[in-house]
């Protein structure tokens, strides 16, 4: 028998007795409250195997070309010889002093400097730490203007008084995107190595050339431009070459908005937003807590009214009307999903502009006109100009606009309609205007709309073409000469934030590579051929801020990260009269509706290549490695059959149909079909920025190893974030997909009695009613009697450490897992380990659905969990060697070097928090990749257990600072990586033993409960309930 | 048919059943003897340096404090290693032309670091942190030994985990007055039995840790 064969019969066997196994199984229980995967709700079988067994069954076996008990065969010489490797000596160490050291620094200890991270068009301020001259781990500024502490409430005792430090994950995820090896390293031309010397020879002879003609046969293509500095340096080199042009496209830009804005005040501005002064908010299509400028600002002063305590006892209310679940969806008090085509009439209807198409809106329609300048109707990027300008009418009736939205310049250099932008380009293309090309940032080649593609057919007839980027990309493909990019922590540059201030870029460490950064390819084509980055960031501002004292304030600036009050001035614009409509297009007579969005973990695809982002789950779907083509079960049915992810299951592998989408264009591809509660029905969401051809290793590297599919094939520049009329067929194939949505559940493994009570939630009005959860605690418990931790001090009383998390504040954004990630240096494991419940995240965000029906669930909740660190941890009396034991300020410590891998406190462990190195999953050999771990955390090797330890290190680091200086730590004074990073202030971690410690209030808070506290664990890491705000004139139905 | 073994060989048979308990005790000691000599753990031996640097020289006879050179010994984990900037400050004058000072100077010249042999190596997974040692009144030489008498520095402790715990459980063995931390001829030996009653006031004045929170793995191991 072949081997191929042995493997097949043997899957046979095992899906012949699973299958006995499953038809003993009891009647499924149904109706179940909360559910994470419709699975759980169905209560199938693998769902139930998933909750008994952690690891799902034959794990190994599956697909694996080497079989365990193969490689046992092979390998039994060598791993009875394997305990002998750990007898070597260690070669000497040694150690490196400077020749001068620097002022300020001292050996061991970390530095933090102030910069920005661009992303969504705008700056993110970060600080950055440094560990001996390499960048480890990014935080929010808590200095800058856009983290100052919440003004609300002003009195409560339970307010964050620090600036914010939050990031999104994007942010934390660039370390992993400095360090990676696959970024290109060297300037080539037509794939040769050449040096920097001869592009400036080469750029210099064009312009030469184009000189006479005043540059005519220049274009540039750049992103968005928000720098002042590079936007001044590109208009000076415009005046220099009258003919030359200056094109923008990025595949999500704001043209809507922008578009928007023109048609209500005839110009374009730039919104922001006083969520701290609005009780009601409504939005429309606009995920505004996790997706667009400023969104960090936005969630964290949004929560700040949601926090209900002693002091404030009331709430805002969120109204959200979406196409397609959202982050922001799930955290509304009322959420609609609808049919991307029903939203203009719904839009005009509260707007006051038409009838009312459903009894809510005019619920809601009232609820706002009582709010009058406290509330905000806010409208996605995504939703057509004239939804936009209807927002902008709706503030403006309102009274909101001056009290909490407000207009100011638009913070781009020249805001541009990109489409017509990137259309004036592909004319001049096609007309063979164009003798030189420079694409500084951006792969357009992958992301233009299919219909201005800028494939090679069209880009081959610019002569010449210069891509400046940090990886070999599609772009660089189909470009003679390619720059290899600084990443934005080797360079200096200015950006703004969401509001204009102006914040500063400030390199950490000298570029790794060859990198330059646009400041300088775009300096070849001036008089000054040579200057730095640094100069021409400070003598830009050295013209914009003349005055003796220049230098002071420019040191202040560059210490702070930011200029101070410079955020952009509110301006008076006024809606220009009545809103017309667009004429309507006619509607296709049948077919499903298609959503563009960004993904939520590699944006717009330049992120592909980042692991982190690409094994992190997506918040709603959990998907990690793929994107897939998200329909509703009662489309499920229509399409496949099925209405469950799992229904088509072979083994035990995660299967799911492959659909066919096709537009009326004609454009398909092929995707994975992925059932998402509470998808309108006949409406398909894709995720563009998967199927890249060159990412790179982890992104995909090559043709027929791609990951995801391109959902850039399908998108019209007329048509960039809907379409209609699309034609949806089942392919018959299947599709393998690594989600965790079933991993680590935390249901009763013996099925017995009522589905265990793990998610808590509450109306505002049922719990100012004195409505409490009921306490259940007639389990039996096998620990011991609360032993005391807290008092274990022989001179004063001990630090007891201890956690609260909010539920009624997380969004489900995951930050948190991934400044874990980077914190702690956790190891990425691949898509194949995925499958099999191996990921090595120390927090998970797990995702609830509401509710008893599929198709409309009531509502969302994200819950984060971390280990719970037990007083009475069920993870240490099963352990063998003590590799789990209990330090006594009560954190359930995890020992890598005791740890021989028998995964028993794994198992024990009911909130399933812990993770097994199976593989060698850390990268030992890879150089770049020693600079970026945190030097204050191990970097564990195969066999071990590990799992959150509360950022020990931090704790440690934090306890020797005020013992040195004498004193007891202040509360906040340490703060978990987790905690740091929150926008909203979910997590919340501190000395349980201190009754002032905000941590300690929190758990007196009538909300706290402990998660599984029936099981007589007693967690130091406990939650508090979620509540929500429903008008209560609108019944749900 | 005769006997295939002699009476005597009995005897022979006792000795090996007997001697084997022993064989595997004395095993067992030689296994753990050898754990903790100087051979597995490296203590005593002296490492060859690139800079026949002498701690005797500048610490004994110069009377240079360790903290000229370890600048951060008192504000961070690690101790610091001078940078060769340090050494130039007295050897631009004296000793200016010595072939043994040669790296030094070819450092500076370069801007190239020396790479000193690290000489007290603890394992990855520990960490350590100088600047609370020195506050709560554990000396240099508690751990480092008589650096005065080094001309070639070497590891005075095994650096084992047994060696840290038994300072880690009973502190007032070994602490300090705040005046002796650098001080390199103090040792707990000379006060006697006085030793634990002050190292027990010492332990109360400078509030170090009850013992429990010093056993805890977490204190040292993350």
């Amino acid at each position: 028998m072949s081997d191929s064969d042995r493997h097949i019969n043997f899957k046979l066997m095992r899906d012949h007795i699973l299958s006995l196994q499953d038809r003993d199984q009891e009647t499924p229980r149904t109706g179940k409250k909360y559910w994470r995967s419709l699975e759980e709700l169905a209560d199938t079988p693998e769902f139930r195997e998933f909750v008994v067994r952690e690891f799902p069954q034959q794990a190994e076996g599956w697909n694996d070309p080497l079989e365990r008990r193969t490689f046992m065969k092979l390998m039994g010489a060598s791993l009875a010889l394997a305990g002998l490797s750990g007898c070597v000596f260690q070669p000497p160490e040694k150690i490196v002093p400077y020749v001068n050291q620097p002022e300020n620094y001292v050996p061991g200890k970390p530095l933090f400097f102030a910069s920005a991270m661009p992303l969504l068009g705008v700056a993110t301020p970060i600080l950055v730490r440094s560990n001996e001259g390499r960048p480890t781990k990014i935080e929010g500024n808590p200095d800058h203007p856009n983290n100052r502490p919440t003004d609300f409430p002003p009195e409560d005792p339970l307010r964050d008084p620090r600036g914010s430090s939050a990031t999104d994950i994007f942010s934390q995820a660039a370390i992993l995107g400095l360090y990676d090896p696959d970024r290109s390293q060297t300037i080539t031309y037509r794939e040769d190595i050449r040096t920097w010397t001869a592009f400036v020879g080469a750029m210099r002879g064009v312009l030469d050339e184009q000189r006479g003609k005043q540059g005519a046969g220049i274009r540039f293509l750049t992103e968005t431009i928000i720098s002042p500095s590079l936007g001044a340096q590109i208009n000076d080199l415009l005046r220099a070459l009258p003919q030359a042009k200056w094109h923008q496209w990025e595949p999500a830009n704001g043209d809507n908005r922008r578009a928007g804005a023109v048609t209500a005040f005839g110009q374009p501005v730039n919104t922001t937003y006083r969520f701290d002064l609005a009780q009601r908010v409504l939005s429309i299509d606009c995920d505004f807590l996790s997706g667009m400028p400023g969104t960090l600002r936005y969630a964290r002063d949004f929560y700040a009214r949601r926090r209900v305590t002693e002091a404030n006892r009331d709430m805002n209310r969120l109204y959200v009307i979406e196409p397609t679940p959202s982050n922001t969806g799930a955290s509304a008090d009322h959420a609609w999903t609808v049919k991307p085509s029903d939203i203009e009439a719904l839009a005009r209807a509260l707007a006051g502009q038409g009838s009312s198409p459903a009894p809510w809106v005019d619920a809601i329609r009232r609820d706002l006109d009582q709010h009058k300048g406290a509330s905000i109707v806010l409208v996605g990027e995504n939703q057509p100009p004239y939804i936009h300008a209807l927002g902008h009418a709706m503030n403006s009736a309102l009274g909101n606009v001056g009290k909490t939205v407000f207009y100011t310049d638009p913070l781009e250099v020249n805001p541009v309609d990109q489409r017509q932008s990137l259309q004036d380009l592909v004319n001049d293309l096609e007309g063979g205007r164009v003798d030189l090309l420079v694409i500084i940032g951006g792969n357009p080649v992958h992301n233009t709309p299919v219909d201005l593609k800028l494939d090679y057919p069209r880009i081959a007839k610019a002569k010449l073409r210069v891509h400046l980027s940090e990886y070999k990309d599609e772009t660089t493909e189909v470009c003679h000469w390619h720059v290899p990019a600084a990443h934005f922590l080797e360079t200096w540059g200015d950006t703004r934030s969401y509001d204009g201030t102006i914040t500063i870029m400030q390199p950490l460490i000298e570029p790794l590579h060859e990198g330059k950064s646009a400041y300088e390819l775009l300096a070849l084509f001036s008089d000054q051929y040579d200057r730095r980055p640094y100069d021409i960031v400070k003598s830009y501002w050295q013209t914009q801020k003349p005055g003796a004292d220049f230098e002071n304030f420019w040191r202040q600036t560059i210490h702070d990260g930011f200029m101070a009050d410079s955020a952009l001035a509110a301006k008076t614009v006024s809606v220009s009269g009545q809103i017309q409509p667009p004429p309507a297009t006619p509607a296709p007579a049948d077919g499903f509706e298609l959503i563009f969005r960004t993904d939520p973990s590699i944006y717009d695809g330049r992120f592909a290549n980042n692991g982190w982002l690409q094994e992190l789950p997506k918040p709603l779907t959990k998907v990690t490695w793929d994107n897939v083509a998200i329909v509703s079960p009662n489309s499920a049915q229509q399409i496949a059959g099925t209405r469950t992810n799992r229904g088509a299951t072979k083994g035990r592998e995660h299967y799911v149909p492959q659909i066919e989408i096709k537009t009326q264009q004609g454009q398909s591809v092929t995707a994975p079909m992925w059932i998402m509660p509470g998808q309108p029905d006949g409406v398909i969401t894709v995720h563009v920025g998967y199927g890249r051809r060159l990412a790179g290793r982890v992104g995909g590297g090559t043709p027929d190893q791609l990951v995801g599919f391109d959902a850039y094939q399908l998108r019209s520049s007329w048509e960039p974030w809907f379409t209609r009329g699309v034609r949806v067929t089942n392919t018959g194939l299947d599709y393998a997909l690594a989600t965790t949505q079933l991993h680590f559940t935390m249901e009763d493994p013996n099925f017995s009695g009522e589905p265990r009570d793990i998610v808590r939630q509450h109306t505002l009005e049922q719990f100012l009613g004195g409505e409490r959860h009921e306490e259940k605690h007639e389990h039996p418990s096998i620990y011991p009697p609360e032993y005391n931790y807290k008092n274990q001090a022989e001179n004063a009383p001990n630090y007891a450490w201890g956690m609260a998390l909010d539920l009624n504040n997380c969004i489900g954004c995951n930050a948190c897992t991934i400044a874990c990630q980077a914190e702690n240096n956790i190891p990425v494991v691949g898509k194949t380990e995925v499958v099999r419940s191996r990921e090595m995240h120390w927090i998970r965000v797990d995702t609830y659905f509401q509710g008893g029906d599929a198709n409309q669930p009531e509502g969302t909740t994200f819950m984060p969990v971390p280990c719970m660190h037990c007083e009475n941890a069920p993870c240490e009396p099963v352990c063998p060697v003590h590799a789990t034991v209990h330090s006594a300020e009560g954190l359930n410590d995890m020992v890598y070097n005791r740890c021989v891998g028998t995964k028993y406190c794994s198992n024990n462990c009911p909130y399933k928090v812990r993770r097994f190195n199976f593989f060698l999953y850390q990268d030992w050999d890879t150089p770049l990749y020693q600079l970026m771990r945190n030097p204050d955390v191990s970097v564990r090797s195969r066999g071990v257990m590990e799992k959150c330890t509360y950022c020990v290190q931090r704790i440690q680091n934090g306890k020797i600072q005020a013992e040195l200086e004498g004193r007891r730590l202040r509360d906040g004074e340490v703060v978990t990586a987790c905690q740091a990073v929150c926008p909203t202030d979910v997590i919340v971690f501190g000395d349980i033993n201190d009754p002032n410690s905000r941590v300690a209030k929190l758990k007196e808070n009538e909300r706290n409960y402990d998660l599984l506290g029936e099981l007589n664990t007693k967690p130091r890491t406990s939650y508090l309930s979620r509540l929500k705000n429903p008008n209560p004139e609108i019944s749900r139905g | 048919m005769p006997q295939i073994f002699h009476h005597s060989t009995n005897a022979l048979a006792k000795i090996t059943i007997y001697g084997a308990v022993f064989i595997a005790v004395a095993l067992l000691w030689v296994a753990v003897e050898l754990n903790r000599s100087s051979w597995n753990t490296g203590q005593w031996v002296e490492r060859q340096q690139p800079v026949q640097f002498s701690h005797k020289h500048h610490t004994g006879d110069d009377g240079i404090d360790c903290r000229y050179c370890h600048t951060s010994v008192e504000d961070s984990a690690s101790a610091g290693m001078p940078s060769t900037s340090v050494c130039m400050n007295c050897h631009k004058q004296i000793w200016a032309d010595s072939p043994y000072l040669e790296p030094v100077r070819a450092s500076f010249r370069s801007g190239k670091p020396i790479e000193w042999i690290r000489v007290h190596d603890l394992p990855d997974y520990a960490y350590f942190n100088h600047s609370i040692h020195v506050k709560k009144g554990v000396g240099c030489s508690t751990c480092h030994g008589r650096v005065d008498e080094q001309p070639i520095m070497y590891q005075a402790a095994t650096l084992q985990m047994e060696w840290c715990l038994a300072c880690h459980r009973a502190p007032e063995r070994f602490l300090r007055p705040v005046d002796k931390i650098f001080d390199m001829t103090w040792r707990p030996e000379n006060k006697g039995a006085e030793q634990l009653a002050e190292g027990t006031k010492l332990k109360a004045e400078y509030r170090v840790q009850g013992r429990k929170i010093l056993e805890s793995c977490s204190t040292c191991h993350r």
